[in-house]
Protein backbone atom coordinates (compact mmCIF):
# COMPACT_ATOMS: atom_id res chain seq x y z
CA UNK A 1 0.00 0.00 0.00
CA UNK A 2 1.42 3.44 -0.94
CA UNK A 3 2.62 5.76 1.92
CA UNK A 4 0.19 8.17 1.31
CA UNK A 5 -3.15 6.00 1.02
CA UNK A 6 -1.87 4.70 4.54
CA UNK A 7 -1.82 7.73 6.07
CA UNK A 8 -4.97 8.51 4.36
CA UNK A 9 -6.85 5.62 5.80
CA UNK A 10 -5.38 6.11 9.32
CA UNK A 11 -6.40 9.43 8.95
CA UNK A 12 -9.63 8.92 7.95
CA UNK A 13 -10.94 6.00 10.09
CA UNK A 14 -8.11 4.74 12.54
CA UNK A 15 -7.42 7.90 14.10
CA UNK A 16 -10.75 9.93 13.73
CA UNK A 17 -10.22 13.45 14.68
CA UNK A 18 -12.92 13.62 16.43
CA UNK A 19 -14.19 10.60 17.98
CA UNK A 20 -10.34 9.28 18.54
CA UNK A 21 -8.58 12.47 19.18
CA UNK A 22 -11.33 14.74 20.33
CA UNK A 23 -10.00 17.58 18.17
CA UNK A 24 -12.42 19.73 17.02
CA UNK A 25 -15.30 19.53 19.35
CA UNK A 26 -17.33 22.73 19.65
CA UNK A 27 -18.53 22.10 15.86
CA UNK A 28 -19.40 18.55 15.71
CA UNK A 29 -21.88 18.85 18.48
CA UNK A 30 -23.12 22.75 17.97
CA UNK A 31 -23.79 22.47 14.14
CA UNK A 32 -24.78 18.47 13.72
CA UNK A 33 -28.53 19.55 14.27
CA UNK A 34 -29.30 17.88 10.60
CA UNK A 35 -27.48 15.72 7.86
CA UNK A 36 -27.33 18.73 5.56
CA UNK A 37 -25.59 20.86 7.90
CA UNK A 38 -23.09 18.91 8.73
CA UNK A 39 -21.98 18.30 5.14
CA UNK A 40 -21.92 22.02 4.33
CA UNK A 41 -19.69 22.24 7.27
CA UNK A 42 -17.76 19.44 6.01
CA UNK A 43 -16.77 20.45 2.59
CA UNK A 44 -15.96 24.00 4.20
CA UNK A 45 -13.88 22.15 6.40
CA UNK A 46 -11.90 19.61 3.55
CA UNK A 47 -11.76 23.05 1.42
CA UNK A 48 -10.22 25.42 4.11
CA UNK A 49 -8.06 22.74 5.85
CA UNK A 50 -6.21 21.65 2.36
CA UNK A 51 -5.32 24.96 1.57
CA UNK A 52 -4.35 25.38 5.13
CA UNK A 53 -1.85 22.64 5.13
CA UNK A 54 -0.34 23.76 1.60
CA UNK A 55 0.38 27.17 2.29
CA UNK A 56 1.60 26.59 5.79
CA UNK A 57 3.46 23.43 4.77
CA UNK A 58 5.40 25.68 1.98
CA UNK A 59 5.37 28.40 4.42
CA UNK A 60 7.59 26.48 6.90
CA UNK A 61 10.02 24.74 4.92
CA UNK A 62 11.12 27.59 3.02
CA UNK A 63 10.45 29.97 4.92
CA UNK A 64 10.54 29.29 8.63
CA UNK A 65 13.52 26.37 8.67
CA UNK A 66 15.85 28.32 6.65
CA UNK A 67 15.55 31.57 8.57
CA UNK A 68 15.68 29.66 11.88
CA UNK A 69 12.51 30.44 13.16
CA UNK A 70 10.35 27.74 13.93
CA UNK A 71 9.21 28.70 17.12
CA UNK A 72 7.26 31.20 15.98
CA UNK A 73 5.27 28.51 14.36
CA UNK A 74 2.16 28.44 16.66
CA UNK A 75 1.85 32.59 15.99
CA UNK A 76 2.72 32.48 12.44
CA UNK A 77 0.75 29.65 11.73
CA UNK A 78 -2.86 31.15 13.24
CA UNK A 79 -1.96 34.15 12.01
CA UNK A 80 -2.01 32.66 8.13
CA UNK A 81 -5.10 30.69 9.00
CA UNK A 82 -7.26 33.84 10.03
CA UNK A 83 -6.07 35.99 6.63
CA UNK A 84 -6.69 32.81 4.68
CA UNK A 85 -9.94 32.27 5.64
CA UNK A 86 -10.74 35.86 5.23
CA UNK A 87 -9.35 35.67 1.52
CA UNK A 88 -11.41 32.99 0.38
CA UNK A 89 -14.30 34.67 1.55
CA UNK A 90 -13.85 37.77 -0.32
CA UNK A 91 -12.95 35.64 -3.17
CA UNK A 92 -16.16 33.32 -3.01
CA UNK A 93 -18.56 35.63 -2.88
CA UNK A 94 -17.21 37.65 -5.62
CA UNK A 95 -16.43 35.29 -7.89
CA UNK A 96 -18.70 31.56 -7.07
CA UNK A 97 -21.98 33.59 -5.11
CA UNK A 98 -23.97 29.97 -5.26
CA UNK A 99 -20.69 28.26 -3.28
CA UNK A 100 -20.30 31.06 -0.86
CA UNK A 101 -24.45 31.06 -0.04
CA UNK A 102 -24.11 27.43 0.52
CA UNK A 103 -20.79 27.33 2.66
CA UNK A 104 -19.99 30.81 3.46
CA UNK A 105 -21.39 30.89 6.66
CA UNK A 106 -19.41 28.45 7.93
CA UNK A 107 -16.11 29.78 7.31
CA UNK A 108 -16.16 32.07 9.68
CA UNK A 109 -16.43 29.49 12.20
CA UNK A 110 -13.53 27.89 10.84
CA UNK A 111 -10.63 30.34 11.81
CA UNK A 112 -11.01 29.18 15.20
CA UNK A 113 -11.42 25.14 14.42
CA UNK A 114 -8.77 23.65 16.28
CA UNK A 115 -8.67 20.51 13.69
CA UNK A 116 -7.06 23.09 10.93
CA UNK A 117 -4.90 24.04 13.41
CA UNK A 118 -4.39 20.62 14.44
CA UNK A 119 -3.34 19.13 10.92
CA UNK A 120 -0.70 21.94 10.59
CA UNK A 121 1.22 21.48 13.47
CA UNK A 122 0.67 17.52 13.01
CA UNK A 123 2.08 18.03 9.33
CA UNK A 124 5.45 19.00 10.64
CA UNK A 125 5.64 16.99 13.79
CA UNK A 126 5.06 13.85 11.49
CA UNK A 127 7.30 14.75 9.05
CA UNK A 128 5.18 14.49 5.99
CA UNK A 129 6.14 15.43 2.31
CA UNK A 130 4.17 17.88 0.81
CA UNK A 131 2.32 15.14 -0.96
CA UNK A 132 1.72 13.30 2.00
CA UNK A 133 0.37 16.12 3.55
CA UNK A 134 -2.07 17.07 1.39
CA UNK A 135 -3.97 13.04 1.48
CA UNK A 136 -3.18 13.92 5.26
CA UNK A 137 -5.42 17.15 5.74
CA UNK A 138 -7.82 15.47 2.98
CA UNK A 139 -8.44 12.41 4.84
CA UNK A 140 -8.85 14.21 8.62
CA UNK A 141 -11.53 16.49 6.89
CA UNK A 142 -13.59 13.79 5.42
CA UNK A 143 -13.07 11.87 9.03
CA UNK A 144 -14.68 14.80 10.24
CA UNK A 145 -17.73 15.01 8.06
CA UNK A 146 -17.79 11.30 8.56
CA UNK A 147 -18.07 11.95 12.32
CA UNK A 148 -20.86 14.68 11.84
CA UNK A 149 -22.43 13.19 9.66
CA UNK A 150 -23.25 9.98 11.65
CA UNK A 151 -24.22 12.21 14.77
CA UNK A 152 -26.63 14.38 12.95
CA UNK A 153 -27.76 10.97 11.56
CA UNK A 154 -28.03 9.57 15.37
CA UNK A 155 -29.43 13.17 16.33
CA UNK A 156 -32.52 12.80 14.21
CA UNK A 157 -33.12 9.00 15.40
CA UNK A 158 -33.46 9.62 18.49
CA UNK A 159 -35.56 13.01 18.64
CA UNK A 160 -38.79 10.94 19.21
CA UNK A 161 -37.15 8.14 21.34
CA UNK A 162 -37.64 7.92 25.34
CA UNK A 163 -34.07 9.12 26.48
CA UNK A 164 -33.66 9.12 29.97
CA UNK A 165 -34.66 12.25 32.06
CA UNK A 166 -30.68 12.77 33.53
CA UNK A 167 -29.33 12.25 29.77
CA UNK A 168 -31.67 14.73 27.91
CA UNK A 169 -30.04 17.59 25.89
CA UNK A 170 -26.48 17.81 26.10
CA UNK A 171 -25.31 14.46 27.96
CA UNK A 172 -27.44 12.40 25.28
CA UNK A 173 -24.99 13.26 22.84
CA UNK A 174 -22.08 12.25 24.44
CA UNK A 175 -23.33 9.12 25.03
CA UNK A 176 -23.87 8.61 21.45
CA UNK A 177 -20.09 10.05 20.58
CA UNK A 178 -18.89 7.20 23.31
CA UNK A 179 -21.28 4.41 21.30
CA UNK A 180 -19.71 5.94 17.98
CA UNK A 181 -16.37 5.72 18.69
CA UNK A 182 -16.22 2.70 20.32
CA UNK A 183 -17.36 1.23 16.70
CA UNK A 184 -14.51 3.18 15.69
CA UNK A 185 -11.94 1.26 17.32
CA UNK A 186 -12.63 -1.75 15.42
CA UNK A 187 -11.00 0.12 12.81
CA UNK A 188 -7.63 0.10 14.64
CA UNK A 189 -6.29 -3.20 12.95
CA UNK A 190 -6.89 -1.96 9.58
CA UNK A 191 -3.73 -1.07 8.97
CA UNK A 192 -0.35 -3.03 9.56
CA UNK B 1 -21.60 39.35 48.18
CA UNK B 2 -19.21 41.59 47.35
CA UNK B 3 -18.71 42.23 43.22
CA UNK B 4 -14.94 41.29 43.35
CA UNK B 5 -15.66 37.29 44.77
CA UNK B 6 -18.58 37.27 42.59
CA UNK B 7 -17.10 37.74 39.51
CA UNK B 8 -14.11 34.85 40.69
CA UNK B 9 -16.95 32.69 41.16
CA UNK B 10 -18.65 33.16 37.99
CA UNK B 11 -15.99 31.36 36.41
CA UNK B 12 -15.81 28.25 39.32
CA UNK B 13 -19.75 27.03 39.29
CA UNK B 14 -22.18 29.45 37.57
CA UNK B 15 -20.83 30.04 34.06
CA UNK B 16 -17.95 27.28 34.54
CA UNK B 17 -16.64 27.02 30.89
CA UNK B 18 -16.42 23.24 30.65
CA UNK B 19 -19.55 21.95 32.80
CA UNK B 20 -22.04 24.67 31.78
CA UNK B 21 -21.10 26.82 28.85
CA UNK B 22 -19.66 23.27 26.95
CA UNK B 23 -16.59 25.69 25.84
CA UNK B 24 -13.19 24.25 24.78
CA UNK B 25 -13.82 20.46 25.02
CA UNK B 26 -11.12 19.10 22.83
CA UNK B 27 -8.57 19.65 25.28
CA UNK B 28 -10.59 18.41 28.19
CA UNK B 29 -11.33 15.27 27.00
CA UNK B 30 -8.07 14.16 25.47
CA UNK B 31 -5.57 15.05 28.21
CA UNK B 32 -7.83 13.25 31.51
CA UNK B 33 -6.21 9.87 31.12
CA UNK B 34 -4.48 11.00 33.87
CA UNK B 35 -3.93 13.05 36.65
CA UNK B 36 -0.62 14.33 35.16
CA UNK B 37 -1.40 15.37 32.47
CA UNK B 38 -4.54 16.56 33.44
CA UNK B 39 -3.05 18.82 36.45
CA UNK B 40 -0.53 19.88 33.67
CA UNK B 41 -2.95 21.42 31.40
CA UNK B 42 -4.75 23.08 33.68
CA UNK B 43 -1.51 24.95 34.60
CA UNK B 44 -1.14 26.04 31.18
CA UNK B 45 -4.24 26.56 30.73
CA UNK B 46 -4.37 29.23 33.61
CA UNK B 47 -1.37 30.60 32.78
CA UNK B 48 -2.21 31.48 29.21
CA UNK B 49 -5.69 32.95 30.58
CA UNK B 50 -4.56 34.93 33.45
CA UNK B 51 -1.47 36.46 31.67
CA UNK B 52 -3.59 37.09 28.01
CA UNK B 53 -6.35 39.09 30.48
CA UNK B 54 -4.20 40.89 32.61
CA UNK B 55 -2.21 42.21 29.24
CA UNK B 56 -4.96 42.64 26.84
CA UNK B 57 -7.40 44.70 29.94
CA UNK B 58 -4.27 46.53 30.60
CA UNK B 59 -4.07 47.78 26.98
CA UNK B 60 -8.09 47.77 26.28
CA UNK B 61 -8.15 51.67 25.77
CA UNK B 62 -4.92 51.60 23.21
CA UNK B 63 -6.29 48.64 20.98
CA UNK B 64 -8.42 50.26 18.36
CA UNK B 65 -12.27 48.52 18.02
CA UNK B 66 -11.38 47.17 14.46
CA UNK B 67 -8.36 45.12 15.02
CA UNK B 68 -8.82 43.57 18.01
CA UNK B 69 -9.32 40.05 16.90
CA UNK B 70 -5.72 39.61 15.60
CA UNK B 71 -4.17 41.41 18.23
CA UNK B 72 -5.67 39.42 20.66
CA UNK B 73 -4.96 36.13 18.79
CA UNK B 74 -1.13 37.69 18.98
CA UNK B 75 -0.92 38.12 22.33
CA UNK B 76 -2.88 34.96 23.01
CA UNK B 77 -0.46 33.12 20.55
CA UNK B 78 2.95 34.58 22.39
CA UNK B 79 2.13 33.36 25.83
CA UNK B 80 0.97 30.00 24.25
CA UNK B 81 4.65 29.79 22.34
CA UNK B 82 6.21 30.26 25.87
CA UNK B 83 4.36 27.84 27.89
CA UNK B 84 5.28 25.59 24.58
CA UNK B 85 8.90 26.19 24.92
CA UNK B 86 8.78 26.35 28.85
CA UNK B 87 6.96 23.01 28.75
CA UNK B 88 9.57 21.21 25.98
CA UNK B 89 12.34 22.78 28.26
CA UNK B 90 11.49 21.47 31.61
CA UNK B 91 8.81 18.79 31.28
CA UNK B 92 9.70 16.84 28.06
CA UNK B 93 7.56 14.06 29.44
CA UNK B 94 4.68 16.17 30.01
CA UNK B 95 4.70 18.03 26.89
CA UNK B 96 5.22 14.70 24.85
CA UNK B 97 2.12 12.93 26.21
CA UNK B 98 -0.19 16.05 25.59
CA UNK B 99 1.37 16.36 22.10
CA UNK B 100 -0.60 19.12 20.02
CA UNK B 101 -2.91 20.07 22.63
CA UNK B 102 -0.15 22.75 24.11
CA UNK B 103 -0.33 24.77 21.21
CA UNK B 104 -3.90 24.20 20.74
CA UNK B 105 -4.68 26.41 23.74
CA UNK B 106 -4.41 29.63 20.67
CA UNK B 107 -7.60 28.31 19.67
CA UNK B 108 -9.56 27.57 22.58
CA UNK B 109 -12.49 29.23 22.80
CA UNK B 110 -12.21 29.97 26.18
CA UNK B 111 -9.64 31.95 26.26
CA UNK B 112 -10.93 33.92 23.20
CA UNK B 113 -13.95 34.29 24.91
CA UNK B 114 -13.07 35.49 28.03
CA UNK B 115 -11.08 38.05 26.77
CA UNK B 116 -13.89 39.49 23.89
CA UNK B 117 -16.48 39.43 26.54
CA UNK B 118 -14.47 40.53 29.48
CA UNK B 119 -11.26 41.46 29.48
CA UNK B 120 -11.41 43.96 26.92
CA UNK B 121 -13.80 46.13 28.92
CA UNK B 122 -13.28 45.17 32.76
CA UNK B 123 -10.02 46.82 34.33
CA UNK B 124 -7.17 44.85 34.84
CA UNK B 125 -8.07 43.50 38.64
CA UNK B 126 -11.56 42.28 37.72
CA UNK B 127 -9.88 40.75 34.63
CA UNK B 128 -7.23 39.04 36.36
CA UNK B 129 -9.57 37.38 38.86
CA UNK B 130 -12.31 36.65 36.24
CA UNK B 131 -9.23 34.84 34.71
CA UNK B 132 -8.35 33.08 38.22
CA UNK B 133 -11.79 31.63 38.47
CA UNK B 134 -12.42 30.56 34.83
CA UNK B 135 -8.87 28.96 34.98
CA UNK B 136 -9.59 27.25 38.76
CA UNK B 137 -12.65 26.29 37.35
CA UNK B 138 -11.19 24.29 34.06
CA UNK B 139 -8.81 23.10 36.91
CA UNK B 140 -11.23 21.13 39.12
CA UNK B 141 -13.41 19.88 36.27
CA UNK B 142 -10.26 18.48 34.28
CA UNK B 143 -8.48 17.15 37.53
CA UNK B 144 -11.80 15.26 38.74
CA UNK B 145 -12.42 13.57 35.37
CA UNK B 146 -8.84 12.68 35.38
CA UNK B 147 -9.14 11.27 38.43
CA UNK B 148 -12.60 9.14 37.91
CA UNK B 149 -10.72 7.98 34.40
CA UNK B 150 -7.20 6.98 35.83
CA UNK B 151 -8.72 5.58 39.30
CA UNK B 152 -10.95 3.26 36.84
CA UNK B 153 -9.01 2.73 33.82
CA UNK B 154 -5.76 1.78 35.64
CA UNK B 155 -6.50 1.89 39.12
CA UNK B 156 -4.00 4.66 39.98
CA UNK B 157 -4.17 7.87 40.91
CA UNK B 158 -1.05 9.99 39.89
CA UNK B 159 0.67 6.61 39.16
CA UNK B 160 0.14 5.53 42.86
CA UNK B 161 -2.03 2.10 43.16
CA UNK B 162 -5.12 2.91 44.92
CA UNK B 163 -7.30 0.24 44.00
CA UNK B 164 -6.30 -3.39 45.86
CA UNK B 165 -4.20 -5.63 43.83
CA UNK B 166 -6.88 -8.05 42.48
CA UNK B 167 -8.59 -5.43 40.40
CA UNK B 168 -8.99 -5.58 37.23
CA UNK B 169 -8.37 -2.16 35.53
CA UNK B 170 -11.36 -1.15 33.05
CA UNK B 171 -9.45 -0.27 30.00
CA UNK B 172 -12.80 1.45 28.32
CA UNK B 173 -11.94 4.38 30.73
CA UNK B 174 -9.02 5.85 29.22
CA UNK B 175 -9.78 5.12 25.82
CA UNK B 176 -11.59 7.84 23.90
CA UNK B 177 -15.00 5.92 24.08
CA UNK B 178 -14.33 6.87 28.31
CA UNK B 179 -13.66 10.40 27.77
CA UNK B 180 -17.09 10.58 26.37
CA UNK B 181 -18.88 8.51 28.46
CA UNK B 182 -17.31 10.09 31.97
CA UNK B 183 -17.63 14.05 30.28
CA UNK B 184 -21.68 12.61 29.64
CA UNK B 185 -22.36 11.75 33.36
CA UNK B 186 -20.07 14.70 34.08
CA UNK B 187 -22.30 17.19 32.77
CA UNK B 188 -25.49 15.41 33.29
CA UNK B 189 -24.71 15.86 37.29
CA UNK B 190 -23.72 19.08 36.77
CA UNK B 191 -27.33 20.03 34.97
CA UNK B 192 -28.82 18.03 37.91
CA UNK B 193 -27.38 19.86 40.18
CA UNK B 194 -27.81 23.32 38.35
CA UNK B 195 -31.65 22.47 38.26
CA UNK B 196 -31.88 21.57 41.80
CA UNK B 197 -29.86 24.79 43.10
CA UNK B 198 -32.35 27.03 41.09
CA UNK B 199 -34.90 24.95 41.37
CA UNK B 200 -35.33 25.51 45.26
CA UNK B 201 -34.99 29.41 45.75
CA UNK B 202 -37.22 30.50 43.36
CA UNK B 203 -39.29 27.52 42.40
CA UNK B 204 -38.07 28.06 38.89
CA UNK B 205 -37.68 24.90 36.85
CA UNK B 206 -34.73 24.92 34.18
CA UNK B 207 -35.92 24.20 30.74
CA UNK B 208 -34.71 20.24 29.60
CA UNK B 209 -31.13 20.70 29.64
CA UNK B 210 -29.99 23.69 27.57
CA UNK B 211 -28.08 23.17 24.04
Amino acid sequence: MPVALKIFISALLINNIILMRFIGLCPYIGMSTDVKQSVGMGFAVTFVMVMASTVTWALYHFVLLPLGLEFLQILVFILIIASLVQLVEFYLKKAAPALYLSMGIYLPLITTNCAILAVTFDNITAGHTFFQSIAYSVGVALGFMLAMVLLAGLRTRIRTAAIPPFLRGNPILFVLSSLVAVSFMGFAGLIK
Amino acid sequence: MNQRTSVFLQGLVIENPLAIIMIGLCSALAVTTSVANGIGMSLAMTFVLVTSEVIISLFRKLIPESVRIPIFIIIIAAFTTMVDLVMKAYFPDLSKAMGVFIPLIVVNCIIMGRVEAFASKQSVSNAFLDALGMGLGYTWVLISMSVVRELLGNGTILGIQIMPEAYQPILFFVLPPGGFLVFALFISFNLFMKKKWTKSPSGISDPEGGN
